[in-house]
């Protein structure tokens, strides 16, 4: 072939040109994933959302140090132990006794034969949940599957509540909350968290406020919007706030907290809401007889 | 004995001639390291989510140089003729696949060695701590269990044409046991006749490599395993091993070898 070096010369001439004339071209068919400046979000898409979840049931699997239910053990609440442990879901609400805990809990039952018997020689066949300070081996995984799918906003709360509650480091608490709020604007849970934060951690009752009567009025948007009503939040809402309104001495702010609780308890709360009202009648009794304090909405 | 140890050594220096150990060895340190490097929420004293992730490394890489290892010793020495030379001197079949597994386990071993001193090292750095006995029992476990995988593959090796072919069957088996194998009789009791009475027996049959798993208590540090478990384990995968030996040597006397 004559001339070898002068037709590679020539092929790289060509390749030159029509990358400069197809740069930005490419630059406009990868718009999206182009401005993307998370590793994870340009490799995976919106695929990571479906790896989100394992991670955060990982979490889960460390809380108890790997005694956990495979796919083909039965009999698993469909709450992850670690958002109830944090107050996001029902069993936090119901006083399960530490026996009835551990009898839902024992999902491995008897040995179904030697072969199991055996075996379970070589995995930890107890319940135990991590502790002694221990349970920041759980705080990776939560901020993994954080960043694979950062619209999981329990994600940020159940961090949250390990960090300021059993960690001491509400800095870091605050700081990923934040993050969450960032991804979130509209979750009132986040609100709601920070404003523990503040309350339990800083005892800074103004920001806690103005925290929570927004975790209020994204709730009610929310409720407005969907048409759903979420009792769990907007009582642990309220209740803080009227906690929060009574240890400030505005007893007539932590009685109307408490007023709009009872409005949005349902008929089955008919016990609850005996001793809210019951509450509600001796804070405004305290906001009659004391000085005249400026009651905050 | 003798025969046996000789090939024995020659499988050992061709583990540390070939470079599968050394890669496989330099790309766990390198992601081991990686993720190691990663602080989450400022807390340098979160270890565990790194032993996890070593200790899946450490056993992918072994089951990877285990299988490789012992899917191509026979196919090698028939391909390039070496097997004549070999078993024209005062060597017989049998002892050329002793020596072949006892080779291969052997150099297997010494690969963990290395990865659970890398793992101790790398989890003390964080810990602050030497929980000497858990990776002991956890490495001697899982040379156990190594040694039922290189059986099956010498195995593998004399029934299939190609180590390809053998080496992707023997991890597609061993993987699928590690996975299913403990939850088979609980898959077998949901399904009819005749798939249960299958199922239940092949329950029966396969060796237990689940049990040789302890990756769990190595990473949450939640108990020891107990000795006499260890030892009837041990036991166990010598009499399985044993069992696909033999298996391997009834096949392989009667084989032609060109």
């Amino acid at each position: 072939m004559p001339a070898p070096g002068y037709i590679l010369v020539l092929l790289l001439t060509v390749i030159f040109t029509l990358a400069t004339w197809l740069q930005p071209l490419a630059v406009a068919w990868t718009k999206g994933r182009a401005q993307s400046n998370n590793l994870l979000a340009v490799t995976l898409g919106d695929a990571r959302r479906l790896f989100a979840n394992h991670f955060f049931i990982k979490a889960d699997v460390y809380f108890h140090s790997g005694y956990y239910p495979s796919i083909f053990d039965q009999g698993r609440t469909n709450q992850l132990h670690i958002a109830e442990q944090a107050g996001q879901g029902p069993g936090a609400h119901q006083g399960k006794t530490p026996e009835e805990e551990e009898k839902e809990e024992d999902f491995l039952g008897p040995p179904r034969d030697w072969i199991d018997k055996f075996g379970r020689n070589f995995y930890l066949t107890e319940h135990t949940h991590l502790s002694g300070g221990h349970e920041d081996e759980m705080l990776p995984w939560l901020k993994i599957a954080a960043e694979l799918d950062p619209q999981k906003v329990e994600v940020y709360t159940v961090a949250s509540y390990w960090l300021r509650g059993k960690l001491n480091r509400p800095d870091a608490a605050r700081d990923f909350l934040r993050e969450g709020l960032r991804a979130n604007p509209n979750s009132y849970e986040i609100l709601l968290e920070l404003g523990r934060v503040y309350a339990e951690n800083y005892h800074d009752p103004d920001r806690a406020r103005n925290l929570w009567q927004l975790a209020e009025r994204k709730l009610k948007a929310h409720e407005r919007a969907t048409g759903e009503v979420d009792i769990i939040n907007e009582r642990q809402i309220l209740l803080y706030r009227a906690q929060l309104e009574e240890a400030q001495g505005n007893y007539q702010a932590a009685a109307d907290a408490i007023e709009r609780l009872c409005l949005v308890l349902p008929g089955t709360h008919a016990v609850e809401r005996e001793e809210l009202e019951k509450r509600r009648a001796e804070l405004l009794q305290k906001a009659n007889t004391s000085p005249a304090t400026p009651a905050k909405p | 004995m003798n025969n046996i140890f000789a090939i024995g050594s020659i499988t050992i220096k061709e583990l540390y001639r070939r470079k599968d150990f050394y890669v496989l060895f330099v790309l766990s340190a390198l992601i081991t390291l990686m993720a190691g490097s990663a602080h989450f929420f400022h807390d340098d004293k979160i270890v565990r989510y790194l032993k996890e992730l070593c200790l899946l490394l450490i056993w992918i890489a072994a089951l990877v140089i285990a299988i490789t290892t012992a899917a191509r010793q026979l196919p090698a020495e028939r391909e390039q003729r070496t097997i004549f030379p070999l078993l024209a001197k005062p060597v017989s079949r049998a002892q050329v696949l002793l020596g072949k597994f006892l080779g291969c386990w052997l150099a297997v071993g010494l690969a963990l060695v290395m990865f659970y001193a890398f793992l101790g090292v790398v989890s003390a750095s964080r810990e602050h701590a030497w929980p000497l006995e858990y990776y002991i029992q956890a490495l001697w476990l899982q040379w156990m269990m190594l040694a039922v995988v290189i059986a099956l593959a010498l195995l593998g090796s004399i029934v299939f044409a190609a180590p390809s072919s053998n080496g992707t069957i023997c991890l597609v088996t061993v993987v699928g046991i590690l996975l299913l194998g403990g939850h088979l009789h609980e898959v077998a009791l949901e399904r009819p006749e005749p798939m249960q009475s299958f199922l239940s027996t092949l329950y029966f049959l396969i060796p237990h490599l689940e049990w040789f798993d302890v990756r769990d208590l190595v990473v949450h540090e939640s108990g020891l395993v107990a000795w006499w478990a260890v030892g009837a384990a041990s036991v166990y995968a010598m009499v399985y091993a044993g069992f696909l030996l033999f298996a391997a040597w009834v096949l392989f006397r009667r084989k032609a070898l060109n």
